[in-house]
């Protein structure tokens, strides 16, 4: 048989969940950088109310995202990624120190 | 030298060997009144309307890589001002109005062809909020035509309208002006023309830093050394966050990665732009044959020019499901865009808090389309000092107001 060569090749992202172990991008839905609500929304200004809704630093290193795996073990992970190699650092549940 | 019939014959006796360069390569002078950092589509018009229609000729345009090279080379070179909301109705229009005669004003044919959008519906809510967008439109002025199956069966003989699939297409409308433009003739067709109005398009040339120490722009650093400049603009899909960063600027920006695929060249089969919003396909044929298709964003932040596989598939499925007959053909080449997406999903045409400093961003999925009025408008907003009518909704200001322009939730397809 015939070996097709390989055209091109591009991975998915693999995370490594601390409950299931490493599993594909598919499995989890990216849930916004890790940032933090101001605990009472009325007393921010507009602007500072804004900046927490749309503002993002959007850098193009390594970035602490908040991650859902949804279709594994529904846990909420903080990951912290490099947007342009795609290499994760670190994958941690909620509430551990980022 | 003008391109005529009379010239191409001429060049034809030469065996086209004596064309010219169509636009000057310039090295950095020590001083501009406006640099524009960004050799795409938005930047290089932006540069053609200061000198057209301001007389600001003293104007650079500084390119990190090749001018077209970013995502006006990338995007399906759709054109469309099939929007839900009246200030994009207004500002899509007259980009598409300017797109009509471009090829005339800047004398190069960049093959425009209003062939025709179709919209298609997959299910009964999506068909009612459809008459909703439809009836929209044709408030706000812009030709919509509600389709039936019979009209769609006859505009696109090659969709599948079979009604035992998972997502039937059970109607649409059509948005008659809607069309393509070949990208690379848009990007030469600016360049030339503002280079022969004594623009310089500098390429190989990243701005690394924006000198703002006065309080205001003063220049900016690049690799081919220091420019002064009284006004800096940035026109940079994909490097927005990074390049406003330099100035102490953070936008309302999130930075994706936007996939198209070009397949292998065939009969023409497909004579209109069709459009699934629920499947989420753009699909088109190109002159040479090709069919090219576009995706949805990928699901999360990128700043590496691929995507995600799992889009692939989406995507490849998306247009099986309408075009069942090109599961036989052989894809060509896939690529990727960086996108820069605001929260509402429309763009940003603004000065900014440094004085100096303007940026027109945002442009999500659709800045190709906007090419033509979004260089107008911020070519007018840095004559004037303030933005027009036109594009003063599409303001900085507008996510701490609240007065968000969401096409996303209103259009049903991503920007």
């Amino acid at each position: 048989m015939r070996v097709q060569p390989r055209a091109w090749h591009i991975d998915m992202i693999l995370i490594h969940c601390p409950y299931c172990g490493p599993r594909e991008e598919t499995e989890f839905l990216y849930g916004g950088e890790s940032i933090v609500r101001p605990l009472e929304p009325s007393a921010e200004t507009d602007d500072n109310w804004a900046r927490y809704l749309h503002t993002r630093a959007n850098n193009a290193d390594t970035v602490s995202e908040q991650w859902w795996h949804s279709q594994g073990c529904q846990m909420w992970l903080w990951v912290k990624r490099n947007r342009t190699t795609h290499v994760i650092d670190s994958v941690r549940p909620f509430g551990e120190t980022q | 030298m003008r391109f005529s019939a009379l010239s191409l014959f001429r060049q034809s006796l030469n065996s086209h060997n004596g064309w010219p360069r169509h636009w000057r390569a310039a090295e950095p002078k020590k001083r501009y009144d406006v640099v524009i950092v960004g050799g795409g589509g938005h930047g290089l018009a932006l540069a053609y309307y200061l000198a057209s229609r301001h007389h600001i000729t003293n104007v650079a345009v500084v390119e990190k890589g090749w001018i077209g090279g970013g995502n006006t080379g990338r995007n399906t070179a759709v054109i469309r001002s099939n929007y839900f909301y009246s200030p994009s109705a207004a500002f899509y229009a007259r980009a598409l109005k300017l797109y009509r005669n471009l090829g005339n004003e800047l004398n190069y044919n960049v093959m425009f062809s209003p062939r025709g959008l179709v919209q298609l519906a997959h299910s009964r809510h999506e068909l009612e909020k459809m008459r909703r967008w439809v009836n929209a439109m044709l408030l706000n002025g812009i030709k919509a035509e509600w389709l039936d199956m019979s009209d769609i069966a006859r505009l696109i003989p090659a969709l599948d309208l079979s009604q035992n699939v998972r997502f039937p297409v059970i109607g649409g409308f059509l948005h008659p002006e809607g069309g393509v433009a070949r990208h690379d003739a848009v990007v030469w067709a600016y360049a030339r023309a503002a280079s022969n109005l004594g623009v310089d398009i500098i390429e190989n040339c990243a701005v690394t830093a924006i000198d703002n120490s006065s309080g205001r722009v003063a220049a900016v650093e690049t690799d081919k050394g220091r420019i002064d400049c009284g006004h800096v603009s940035l026109a940079v899909a994909g490097r927005s966050s990074e390049l406003a960063r330099m100035a102490g600027i953070d936008l309302p920006i999130e930075s994706y990665a936007l996939q198209a695929y070009v397949s292998e060249p065939i009969k023409p089969v497909l004579d209109v732009v069709a459009v699934s919003g629920t499947v989420h396909a753009y699909v088109s044929q190109s002159d040479k044959g090709e069919i090219v298709v576009g995706s949805g964003m990928d699901a999360y932040p990128s700043y590496a020019q691929r995507g995600s596989p799992s889009t692939i598939e989406h995507s490849v499925a998306a247009l099986i499901s309408l075009f069942p007959d090109f599961a036989r053909l052989r894809m060509l080449r896939q690529w990727a865009g960086i996108i820069d997406v605001t929260s509402d999903r429309s763009p940003i045409m603004d000065r900014t808090e440094l004085d100096g400093l303007s940026i027109s961003t945002g442009w999500g999925s659709g800045g190709f389309k906007a090419i033509p009025a979004g260089g107008e408008a911020m070519a007018d907003l840095i004559a004037s000092g303030r933005p027009n009518s036109l594009i003063a909704p599409f303001g900085l200001r507008r996510f701490s107001e609240g007065a968000l322009i969401d096409e996303s939730a209103a259009a049903s397809v991503a920007h």
